[in-house]
Order: structure tokens, then C-alpha cells, then sequence
């Protein structure tokens, strides 16, 4: 019994092939993103995940993408895919079209897809903290089996709502996972620079919350230490702290130089591509071939251009007349008072 | 017959109403549950409902904010209490960051449908860090509801549209009108979140106010009748965002002159929108520019004189009246 518990927290080989492939749609987009803002096809922001996708996938994967509820920061692109989010809407949304998620009303940092239970990339560092801590309380007061997922970056913890949220979330034994990607920098600060405590988990220890550390660059450990951080939430034991150590390739943003990083500490980076490590580690074990790598990864990048940039091209700008639509909510029949419209 | 009953008893009974209606209601805030709440508002609801339900909050204005607004996503009804409205500038990040944006900037996938109320204006004495008047900050920024219940009629209706209403709703009390009496009546009703109220009715000049400054309206419209025959109309602004144009062109159609009183410092403020109104909408009906009473552009003082000073009253809207006749 107890090793059949233990087999099933491994990926099995089907779940490695498929993560190998959506770890590598997820950076194409992001590069395929690079390249459209050079273009200025995408404005504004863009913060791109490259280097970071066992995060994101070894987590979700790891609990119920879809059911479970995920928010996190303006680096939001490739969890709301991961959750079910059409990338074609993504796209869609990063080119201002009215086909994407949020009509181009959000932009790159703020990505929804709320039928996904994507709750939504946010700009304010920091910000989602409490954000998950109420949605993990929606959860408890409808009695949902539900958990919430925060993903955001180690600088996140030096605000205050890492802190009240925290304190809360223990306080009332919310079934929220926060999950710290810790890629070692905050903009162009590096973590020793800002933050008095590197080791993030250790923080955490003060609200009297479990807290693991992890590579974040193996998805299979990532999965793993997912698979007893979802466990430990969804079966009513309160919050769960997963520190993943991780690395983002590009700058902060797309208006970031990159140059306060050492080149030799980007190629320790590089040298543990978690898309590489698991590819070597298929092709090692006989599962896969480098020919059948390439080949995936052409069908990728032509996925990419023929449906997903096809798609953000051709679709139209929202109309003027939708400027004002969403402000507030339309048409609220209490707004108005009486009963509300109704007897 | 309607009742007559306290501001915070008639907070008490809109909250307990709700709560009742709908399991998905909840409050929280700080010493809210087993306290009843600093100024009553949430009194005998702990025993009742218990601590899920009326959750004493640590004193983390941002982050209790937040949560309420997480929760409100997935279709809770979260009434939160900021003790002191002073205070609700540790949570502006949530309220105007999250709550006025999420509904925008999802393309309308999510609803935001929180309740904030907290108390603001002068009390007596309380100091500069306890007496700000914020309602001008709120009402500045698009995707929030912004009212300003004056009476226990008003905060009671108006507390439960904004509960049922999908919008996040900033409600704003006043620290020195919880024990005002005033009628409610004993069938359930619903306040309009938009609008205005004519609360007397008059031909010579319009006095614009909203929550406590409708008061100091009524003494002023009394004087103003009594000793110089001047018959004033005054509009009860309670909702400040929207503001009800219609209602405030409607008005000065009518007497043709204008007056605003804030409790808040001048700049950039109600009295400097309302006037804007005015000029934009209805600029040919006046017989005389418009007029603000306003604060002192101080921090609130701590010496009961000079704080007295530095708000208006109803001898300062009197004598704005009387200057604008040329009295």
C-alpha cells in the first residue's frame, strides 16, 4: 500500500513525454513573444517565464489544473496555459485583440481565464498574496474539496502581504500553496542584496507553516515535492510553503539590459535547462530519440506560427464602444434599488 | 411604522438581514466578532453567526482586504470593516489596485463584489493621524461604487444593495454619526447605489452635502429661513461615485445658485467636481458663481479650538450664503 502511495508521486513515463512537450511549447511561445515585441506587435510590459517552465508544470501538474484555483504575478503567461488557457487567447491577448482572454483589456501582466480557474496575473509585487488567502477562504466557506496555487518570485517576500497573508492563512488553516520561485533576483537586485534571509522557506517558519526547498530546474522533483505540498493542503492541514530554486533567462522584463548578471552564473543556469535535462534523461533511458525531439520541436514552432501567431494577426481590435463596458458591472439590477428588479 | 434606531443598530440589523439570506455573506475586520465592533456595527452577530462568519482580523488592513476581495471572486459576499478610515490607506493597494481593476482588466470574467465601510471625518480630538477625510481619494478612481449613507435609512438600505450588488462598494460612515437616531422602516428594503436626495426643499440656492455635512446644512437652511429669508434647497449626495449629474443640474435649474460643503480640505475635491459639473452642464443657469465651504487645508490639530477651526459648520455655509446675495 505505502509503495503504491510512493509510486503514484513519480511521473510516470507518459507524464514525462507530455510535460517534455509543453515545457517546450512554453518556451517556444515565450521566445515567439521575444520576437513579437521586437517586432512591437506586443506593447507595453512583457515579463517572460524561459528557464523557469519546471515550475509552473511540475506544480500544476501535480494537483488539478482546471478545478484547482491559480493566480500569480505579471510573469503569468505560461501558468494560464498550463491551466487550460488557450494559447491562441494568450497570444491573442499579448497582440490588444478582442479574441484574447481579456479582450485586450488586460495585456501580458494581466492574463485571466477564469473558466480555467486561472485567477489572474497581477501586477503589484506582492499583490496576489492575500488574493489567494480569500480565494482559499471562498474554498472553506463553500466547502469545495478546491485548493489554491500562488506562484510568485522570492522578491514577493519582502512585502507586507507575504507577511499578513502568511499570518492569516495558518491563522485560519486556509487550503492554500504558495509556491516561491526563486530565481535568485528581484528586477536587477539579487537576492543577498535585498533580502536579510536567502533561504525563503526558512522564512516562513515563524507562521508555523511547512516549507520545503527544492531544484527547480528538475521537474520531477519539483512534481514530486508538489505531490506532498497538494496532499498536505487538500487534505485539510492548512497552508504549504514550496520554495523552488530556479532561474529566468531573459531580463525581468523586456526594458531590462540584463547586465548585473555574471555570464558564468547564467551558463551554471543553462547548463541544467530543465527542458535539456529531462530531453537527455528520455533519450538516455531509450524512450525517445534526439530526431524525435527535433521533430516535436518543429511541429511546435509550426503550431506556433500557422494557429497561434495566425490567430493574433488576423484577429480584430476590440471596438471603441467596449472602452467603458467593463468598468463597472453592467446593468446590476441592485444598483437601482428596490428589490433588485424582482418580487 | 417605521422604527426609530441608531446608524449602528441599523448597520446591525442590514448586516444580520444578509447574513441570513445568504450563507455566502460574511464579515470581517478587526474586534469586530467577540468585541461587536469598535462603533457596534457588527454587535450580537459573533454569538450568532460564529467566528467563520464574523472573523476577527489581525491588523493587516492589506492584507484582510485582499483576502475579502479573493473570497468575493468566487461569488462570497465579504462585508469589510476598516476601523478607521485613516487606516484604509494600508489596504489602498487592494482597494484600488484589485478591487476596481479585476472586473476591467479580466475583460469582465471576474467580479469583484466586495463591501468596504469604514468611518472617516473629524471626531473630537482624536488627531491628525485619526481624522482624515478620504472621500475624495475614493471617489477619484474608476471601478469602485463610493456612498455616503447620512441617516440610519440610508446606511441600512444601502448596505444591503451594496452586499447583492456585483460592484466592489465603498460605504462611508462618519466617527460622530453612529448613535444619530434616525426612522427605518421595519420592511426590508433596498437603497439605490446611485442618485441623490432632495432633503429639503427650497428656491433660492442649492447646498450640496453628503453624510454628516447634510446636517450642518439643515441648521444652516434653518438660520438661513428663519433670520434672513432665504430659502435653501439642500441635495443629499450619497452616492459620490457615480455623482448624479442629473440630480445636481436638476437642483441648480431650479435656484440657480450653489453651494458645496465638504468636510475634506479644498483641492481637488468634491466641491471642485460638483462645481465642475456645474460649469460643464448648466454654466448659464447661474446668478452667481458657485461656492465650496471647505476644510482648512491642515492636518486635523489635537486642541479642540483650533480643531473646530479648521472644519466647517453651519455659521460658515450661513455666511457663504449671505457673501453670495451680496448680504
Amino acid at each position: 500500500m505505502n509503495a503504491k502511495v510512493q509510486a503514484s508521486k513519480k511521473l510516470s513515463l507518459e507524464q514525462k513525454k507530455r510535460l517534455l512537450e509543453e515545457m517546450l511549447f512554453a518556451r517556444r511561445f515565450e521566445e515567439r513573444c521575444y520576437e513579437a515585441y521586437v517586432e512591437r506587435k506586443i506593447g507595453g510590459f512583457l515579463h517572460l517565464y524561459s528557464g523557469e517552465e519546471a515550475c509552473a508544470h511540475g506544480v500544476i501538474e501535480a494537483a488539478n489544473p482546471g478545478s484547482d484555483y491559480v493566480l500569480t504575478s505579471y510573469r503569468d503567461h505560461v501558468h494560464a496555459i498550463k491551466c487550460g488557457v488557450d494559447p491562441k487567447a494568450v497570444m491573442a491577448e499579448l497582440y490588444a485583440k478582442v479574441t484574447g482572454c481579456c479582450k485586450g483589456l488586460g495585456g501580458s501582466m494581466h492574463i485571466f481565464g477564469v473558466e480555467n480557474r486561472f485567477m489572474g496575473g497581477y501586477a503589484l509585487v506582492g499583490g496576489p498574496f492575500p488574493l489567494a488567502a480569500g480565494i482559499a477562504k471562498g474554498i472553506q466557506m463553500k466547502k469545495g474539496k478546491e485548493i489554491c496555487i500562488c506562484f510568485l518570485g522570492d522578491a514577493a517576500n519582502n512585502q507586507g502581504t507575504f507577511h499578513e497573508s502568511l499570518n492569516m492563512a495558518k491563522l485560519w488553516n486556509l487550503p492554500v500553496l504558495y509556491v516561491c520561485e526563486n530565481n535568485l533576483y528581484g528586477i536587477g537586485t539579487r537576492i543577498d542584496r535585498s533580502t536579510a534571509v536567502v533561504d525563503q522557506y526558512k522564512r516562513v517558519s515563524a507562521y508555523n507553516i511547512p516549507s520545503t526547498q527544492v531544484d527547480g530546474q528538475d521537474v520531477e522533483i519539483v512534481y514530486e515535492a508538489a505531490v506532498e505540498a497538494v496532499e498536505h493542503v487538500r487534505s485539510g492541514k492548512g497552508p504549504y510553503f514550496l520554495e523552488l530554486m530556479t532561474y529566468r533567462y531573459r531580463g525581468h522584463s523586456m526594458s531590462d539590459s540584463n547586465a548585473y548578471r555574471p555570464k558564468s552564473e547564467e551558463r551554471i543556469w543553462s547548463d541544467r535547462d530543465p527542458i535539456i535535462m529531462l530531453r537527455d534523461r528520455l533519450v538516455e533511458a531509450k524512450e525517445m530519440t534526439i530526431e524525435d525531439y527535433k521533430k516535436m520541436d518543429n511541429q511546435i514552432l509550426d503550431q506556433i506560427e500557422s494557429e497561434v501567431i495566425k490567430f493574433a494577426e488576423e484577429s480584430p481590435e476590440p471596438p471603441l464602444e467596449m472602452l467603458e463596458k467593463y468598468v463597472l458591472v453592467e446593468n446590476d439590477p441592485w444598483v437601482k434599488g428596490g428589490r433588485g428588479g424582482v418580487n | 411604522m417605521p422604527q426609530e434606531i441608531m446608524f449602528w443598530e441599523a448597520l446591525v440589523r442590514a448586516q444580520d438581514e444578509e447574513m441570513t439570506n445568504d450563507p455566502l455573506v460574511f464579515c470581517m475586520g478587526e474586534d469586530i466578532g467577540v468585541v461587536g465592533g469598535t462603533y457596534k456595527a457588527t454587535t450580537g452577530l459573533y454569538d450568532k453567526y460564529g467566528p467563520e462568519r464574523v472573523m476577527d482580523t489581525p491588523i493587516s488592513e492589506n492584507g484582510y482586504t485582499g483576502l475579502g476581495i479573493g473570497a468575493s471572486y468566487l461569488g462570497c459576499r465579504p462585508i469589510i470593516e476598516i476601523m478607521s478610515v485613516n487606516f484604509a490607506w494600508l489596504a489602498m493597494d487592494q482597494i484600488f489596485n484589485t478591487a476596481a481593476k479585476a472586473h476591467y482588466m479580466s475583460g469582465g470574467q471576474l467580479k469583484a463584489p466586495v463591501v468596504i465601510r469604514s468611518p472617516g471625518g473629524t471626531a473630537h480630538q482624536l488627531g491628525a493621524q485619526h481624522s482624515a477625510r478620504m472621500e475624495k481619494v475614493f471617489m477619484g478612481v474608476a471601478g469602485l461604487r463610493v456612498v455616503t449613507p447620512s441617516n440610519p435609512k440610508q446606511v441600512y438600505g444601502m448596505l444591503k444593495s451594496a452586499v447583492r450588488c456585483d460592484d466592489p462598494v465603498f460605504i462611508y460612515e462618519h466617527e460622530l454619526m453612529y448613535n444619530m437616531k434616525g426612522a427605518v422602516p421595519e420592511d426590508e428594503f433596498f437603497h439605490p447605489l446611485e442618485g441623490s436626495e432632495v432633503t429639503r426643499r427650497g428656491k433660492d440656492v442649492t447646498l450640496f452635502a453628503y453624510n454628516i455635512s447634510v446636517h450642518w446644512c439643515l441648521q444652516a437652511a434653518e438660520i438661513l429661513a428663519s433670520q434672513y429669508q432665504i430659502d435653501a434647497e439642500i441635495v443629499d449626495l450619497y452616492t459620490l461615485s457615480p455623482l448624479d449629474r442629473k440630480g445636481i443640474i436638476e437642483s441648480v435649474s431650479k435656484t440657480h445658485r450653489a453651494l458645496i460643503i465638504e468636510e475634506a480640505e479644498p483641492a481637488v475635491g468634491v466641491g471642485a467636481e460638483v462645481m465642475a459639473i456645474i460649469n460643464e452642464e448648466c454654466f448659464y443657469e447661474l446668478d452667481a458663481a458657485p461656492v465650496r465651504v471647505s476644510a482648512v487645508n491642515v492636518p486635523i490639530p489635537y486642541n479642540h479650538s483650533l480643531e473646530k477651526a479648521a472644519i466647517p459648520n453651519a455659521n460658515d455655509v450661513v455666511k457663504a450664503v449671505l457673501k453670495m446675495f451680496g448680504r
